[in-house]
């Protein structure tokens, strides 16, 4: 009895002296398509670095590399007193829920999903949002009417991707053809870039001139497909225009990176708040990219009608539809 | 002409542990030729496999997975079946066991979901294996490519369910509701707990009981009745097995059928006993690897307990090492485990014949005296 | 006949080799002076085909060295091998079916990577070569539709195109008819006329009497006698290779037929391929009979005892047995025909007969694995099995008496007996039994023929199916002959002799020669 009391007394005063040191510990867990993905996760790993030269505080990384690992590692980063830990994707979500109901004083920020627990702080992006300007984009810009969408799997996340995309090409030519593939049923479709550049192939030979990829890893097959066919392409999550200047039209850029960076700000500064943060166009947590790698494939015609569009989705002139609200495209 | 025998420790522990050896001195020079320290990463792998309660918790739920999915390619392989379908099967067993779950746990006690739950990962486990077994059987389809096929199929077919009817509604994520507590297989450490023992907090759960029965099971079945006879002929000698009189097509489908009921029970370890919920991609490999489990416990169900638990090791060893020295990626942890099983699989003729040599000399050296 | 003056062809000295724990050659020593044929005989297991791959290249000798022509040779690998003169003819043919003769001879040393010269000059040597050898043969025919005899021809034609000087034959009559073996020594004789060694290997001790002038005898590994053949006879040989007395001559009275047993009418079958392996084969099987099946092997013995047993379904015809008719549409599987006590001790027990993995005790019960005497309600009866095993060890002498020893670890002839043992203790009516002494050594074919015989006593019916036209006319009552599937000829064992059968092998055998030989 007495050693299990001891035990209980240093459990409590480890705990204790956890939550002291609660937020100066910071760490992220990436999904299993590792930190440099070139799109999602790597989004993340730029906002990490960022915040590391900034700060000159080091942030604590691990890549699982099973599902089993996921939760392993961030009950382990928990355990030794880590927090704020940021849990990259949707994927992590029921770990991350168990982790943070048995550590209520480690602070978890998890991006793309929403988990109500009073130490989680829940990060969603209008992806809607972005996604229809970039589908806007896709429509002025096609000469064969017809578009396509890559998805990585036929998951809601996605699904949300593609509704956007379809009610932005639809809003400036309702009578273009959206062609949607998915890429496959496993985590695998994130980080597979020849199945990603087969399909891109297939939606060439069924007359798409533009492609949006919105599957990771995956994308860079699809952009190298679209290169080599002499069609553009659409990037996700990061900016991607520089991976192929002449051939990406733009990208859809979810600033995961700003997102984490401010997580790691916020409780450093002790501002960390739990609860739901969604991140629009007005915030600038999605965007359209427009750089030097691309100003030559947008004309400032199309410049102008995309601030357009944009101002008006803020204002709610134009209401895009969130999938995920009702699950389903249809309002 | 004599009959000079090698000790039978030798084949069953010194050759092994040669074989680990080199592994591991081999996977010591990656690492050190990528700049780290192979003793202290040794360290982490041991320490973090062996090392502490919690550690040996992760191990053996690991193994559990393992001796579940080796079990079931061993099954079929004494049979003659390269059954790559483990994934599937374990993918499939595991809805199974969630339907199984979802359905009755709000109803029924824990004693009635059990089995129950067991009673579903072998029937979905084993369906999912019939189709390849009948194709193999009455059609000529090669069942290695037909449970590779299925493999896929499972993984889309469990994507069409999670995201049209079994997610909860009310999340993003791609997860059931969590089931009540009463359909939890429970953790050994909470089971442990009242008896005074304390093996520190990890996913290991009464599976693990379930797949040391599994072991034992399989052991009696092969060896100790007819249908292990019959299908142990199949393996070794399919034409004596027409010559007997054996109805091949028969043997072939219900030893798949075993096998993938085995191979479903990755999901009472990993749905009923972990995760508490239905999600995709439960599975995460253990199916493949359990192709190689196999074969490192030579297809017996105890070199398989054996082979599990060292993968189990090297899966959380693995994690260890990835985690405390973030300049080991996750890649060169993988490099490691594929050294391991290429040393002790693959290669583990290398040292046998030249140590049996040496013994059998020896032993006539003496015998001459 | 030896010549001291002149080296030796071939002269081995003190060569040992060691497989793991076995011992396959012990300090041999062997002298072949040049322009001979010398024959070596032994048992299976004796150490003969490691003794020749040693020769050959094929292993490396423990120890011990090899001269040719007088000088010490050292052979790594079957170029070395060719190099110092030495060619072998295998006994299953190392040829690519559907290459021509020449291309099969020019293969390997094609000389040059202009593949037309080489042709044209291996041409006008393999003309000569045939010419000088009395090896007649197309050289621009197709290998595949050779008869198996020429095939062997293309074999020998190989060896010395490549320079042999001397050459190993292994057990080089096992697939030929008598007529095709005579040709065969004929050849040998003018190799031998032409200064070529020939080292014959075989268990045959009458081809040995007959063809050779010099033989050694091996047993257990070793070389234990050195012979002049004028000077032997087959009951000296036989004795050396087995170390003790052996009878070759089976002991039976006249057979007492009864009622028919098992018939078989216009029965037919094709393979996978669609080819028809047995065509319109019609027997009938009574007690107390033995009823051979001659000829050359692959001619449809093996399809005939497969159908009779149950193991593959026939396509046409049917089968009457115990009360049943059995065709294409009411088949009936080898574990049915059991049931209604057929037995069948197949011709390949590797293949077939047995699962060499297994222990002999589970060997013991392969077929009847099923049966009630073996089996509780899940259990097997482990120990049921294991006495009965030992039980009939001690009563067909298996060696070693050890029903846990791996069945690949007995002899030839103990797994046999293993197989035989467990077919004729079920107490059949009709035994199948396809080559009951191949591979199995001189001593216990004895004892298995003898077998044989006191179950046709007992009232057994029996179809004997075997490709040793010695033992067919030994044990056999009624003989058929078997040729492309079919069976061409029927007669009784009395009037059989080894030219008849051999001609009907051949299907060369026509009325005239009836009236000649009558």
């Amino acid at each position: 009895m007495k050693g299990v009391f001891l035990a209980s007394v240093t459990a409590l005063a480890m705990s204790a002296s956890l939550v002291h040191a609660a937020d100066d510990k910071p760490a992220v867990v990436y999904d299993q398509a590792g930190k440099f993905d070139k799109s999602f996760n790597e989004g993340v790993y730029n906002g990490v670095k960022k915040y590391t030269a900034d700060t000159g505080q080091k942030i604590r990384e691990f890549e699982p590399k099973n599902e089993a690992q996921v939760e392993q590692g961030l009950r382990r980063l928990a355990k030794r007193g880590y927090s704020p830990i940021v849990a990259v994707g949707y994927s992590m979500s029921a770990a991350t829920e168990k982790v943070a109901k048995d550590f209520p004083n480690i602070h978890f920020s998890i991006i793309d999903s929403v988990i109500d627990l009073p130490n989680v702080q829940s990060i969603v992006f209008k992806e809607q949002e972005g996604s229809f300007l970039v589908g806007a984009l896709a429509a002025m810009k096609t000469k064969t009417n017809t578009v396509g969408f890559i998805g990585a799997m036929d998951v809601p996340l996605i699904r949300k991707f593609s509704c956007g995309y379809k009610q932005g090409v639809k809003y400036i030519a309702p009578n273009d053809k959206v062609i949607v593939n998915m890429v496959g049923s496993t985590g695998a479709a994130f980080t597979d870039p020849t199945k990603g550049s087969e399909l891109a192939k297939s939606q060439f030979s069924q007359g798409v001139d533009v492609v949006f990829a919105a599957a990771g890893g995956t994308g860079i097959g699809i952009y190298q497909a679209a290169a080599d066919a002499g069609k553009y392409a659409i990037g996700v999550d990061s900016n991607q225009n520089y991976l192929h200047p002449g051939v990406m039209l733009t990208s859809m850029v979810k600033r995961v990176d700003q997102a984490a960076y401010n997580t790691y700000k916020t409780a450093a500064e002790g501002t960390w708040k739990p609860g739901l943060i969604t991140l629009g166009l007005a915030d600038n947590g999605v965007s359209w990219a427009l750089d030097k790698y691309n100003e030559k494939q947008v004309t400032p015609e199309m410049v102008a009608k995309m601030k357009t569009i944009r101002a008006d989705i803020i204002s709610g002139k134009i209401q895009v539809h969130d999938y995920s609200k009702n699950g389903s495209c249809n309002d | 002409m004599s009959q000079a025998k090698v000790p039978v420790w030798v084949n069953l522990a010194l050759i092994p542990l040669l074989n680990i050896s080199l592994a591991f001195l081999i996977s010591g020079l990656v690492i050190y030729a990528i700049g780290q320290d192979p003793f202290e990463a040794a360290g982490y792998m041991l320490y973090g496999a062996f090392g502490y309660n919690e550690g040996i918790g992760y191990t053996l739920y690991y193994a559990t997975n393992f001796i579940f999915t080796g079990l079931a390619v061993s099954v079929a392989f004494k049979a003659g079946l390269f059954n790559i379908g483990g994934e599937g099967q374990a993918y499939i067993g595991g809805l199974g066991v969630g339907l199984v779950c979802l359905a009755l746990d709000h109803t029924m006690p824990f004693y009635v979901i059990a089995p129950l739950a067991i009673i579903g990962a072998a029937v979905f486990g084993a369906a999912w294996a019939y189709i390849p077994a009948y194709l193999q059987a009455k059609r000529g389809s090669h069942i290695v490519i037909t449970t590779i096929m299925f493999n896929f199929i499972a993984s889309s077919l469990m994507v069409y369910l999670m995201v049209n009817w079994l997610k909860s509604p009310d999340s993003l994520s791609l997860n059931s509701r969590t089931f009540e507590e009463n359909a939890w297989m429970p953790y050994l450490h909470s089971l442990l707990m009242p008896l005074g023992i304390d093996i520190g907090d990890s996913p290991l759960n009464g599976a693990f009981i379930w797949a040391l029965l599994c072991c034992v099971g399989v052991w009696l079945l092969i060896w100790h009745t007819r249908w292990g006879y019959q299908l142990r002929t199949l393996g070794t000698n399919p034409t004596a097995a027409k010559y007997a009189g054996i109805d091949t097509s028969k043997v072939t489908i219900w030893v798949m059928m075993i096998s993938g009921a085995l191979a479903g029970f990755v999901g009472l370890n990993e749905i009923m006993g972990v995760n508490h919920s239905l999600l995709l991609n439960f599975a995460a490999g253990y199916g493949f690897a359990g192709i190689a489990v196999a074969l490192m416990g030579r297809n017996h169900p105890f070199g398989i307990l054996l082979a599990a638990i060292l993968f189990g090791a090297l899966y959380q060893g693995g994690a260890e090492v990835a985690f405390d020295m973030p300049e080991i990626t996750p890649d060169i942890v993988v490099v490691i485990q594929g050294l391991v099983i290429l040393f002790s699989g693959a290669l583990e003729h290398m040292f046998k014949d030249r140590i049996e040599g040496f013994f059998i000399r020896r032993a006539t050296a003496a015998q001459g005296k | 006949m030896t010549n001291t003056t002149t080296p030796y062809a071939i002269e081995l000295r003190d060569i040992s080799k060691r497989f793991g724990a076995v011992q396959a050659n012990k300090d041999i020593c062997l002298q072949v002076p040049k322009g001979t044929i010398h024959g070596i005989i032994g048992e299976n297991g004796a150490g003969k085909s490691t003794l020749m791959s040693i020769i050959y290249g094929f292993y490396e000798a423990d120890s011990g060295h090899i001269e040719v022509d007088g000088e010490i040779v050292n052979i790594r690998n079957s170029q070395e091998a060719i190099k110092a003169g030495i060619g072998m003819v295998h006994q299953h043919f190392m040829l690519v079916e559907n290459f021509t003769v020449l291309e099969n001879v020019i293969l390997g040393a094609e000389g040059g990577a202009v593949l037309r010269k080489g042709i044209h000059d291996a041409r006008t040597e393999l003309t000569r070569l045939a010419k000088e050898y009395s090896l007649d043969i197309d050289v621009d025919m197709v290998v595949e539709d050779l008869p198996v005899g020429l095939q062997q021809r293309v074999e020998i034609l190989k060896a010395l195109y490549r320079g042999a000087r001397i050459l190993i034959l292994d057990e080089p009559t096992g697939v030929l008819t008598p007529q095709e073996a005579d040709h065969l020594f004929r050849i040998l004789y003018s190799l031998k006329e032409q200064g070529v060694t020939v080292l014959l290997i075989t268990h045959k001790l009458r081809e040995i009497l007959a063809s050779t002038d010099n033989v050694s005898v091996m047993r257990q590994g070793e070389m234990v006698a050195h012979r002049e053949t004028a000077q032997t006879n087959k009951e000296e040989l036989a004795e050396l290779m087995v170390g003790k007395k052996v009878r070759l001559t089976v002991n039976k009275g006249d057979a007492t037929p009864g009622d028919t047993l098992l018939s078989a009418k216009n029965v037919s079958q094709f393979d996978a391929q669609g080819v028809k392996r047995l065509k319109n084969v019609s027997l009938e099987l009574r007690s107390g009979e033995i009823l051979g099946i001659a000829g050359v092997s692959g001619n449809g013995q093996s399809e005939l005892l497969n159908v009779l047993s149950g193991i593959t379904e026939m396509s046409e015809g049917e089968i009457h047995f115990a009360g049943a008719t059995i065709n294409a549409n009411s088949p009936k599987n080898a574990s049915q025909m059991r049931d209604m006590k057929m037995a069948h001790v197949p011709e390949d027990r590797h293949k077939m007969g047995l699962v060499t993995g297994f222990e002999a005790y589970e060997a013991a019960v392969l077929g009847y694995h099923n049966s009630d005497v073996y089996n509780g309600k899940v259990f097997m009866h482990r120990k049921v099995m294991v006495d009965e095993c030992k039980d009939r060890m001690a009563a067909w002498d298996v060696r070693p008496p050890n029903p846990h020893l791996k069945t690949a670890n007995f002899s030839g002839g103990n797994q046999q007996k293993i197989v035989i043992a467990r077919e004729v203790e079920q107490n059949p009516d009709v035994l199948l039994i396809g080559q009951p002494t191949r591979g199995v050594d001189i001593g216990a074919i004895e004892n298995i023929h003898e077998q044989i015989v006191s179950l046709r006593d007992t009232g057994k019916a029996i179809l004997l199916v075997s490709v040793e036209l010695d033992e067919i006319m030994a044990l056999s009552d009624r003989i058929l002959v078997m040729f492309d599937g079919a069976v061409v000829g029927e007669l009784d064992a009395k009037d059989a002799n080894e030219r008849v059968l051999g001609l009907m092998m051949a299907n060369a055998y026509s009325d005239d020669e009836q009236g000649e030989s009558a």
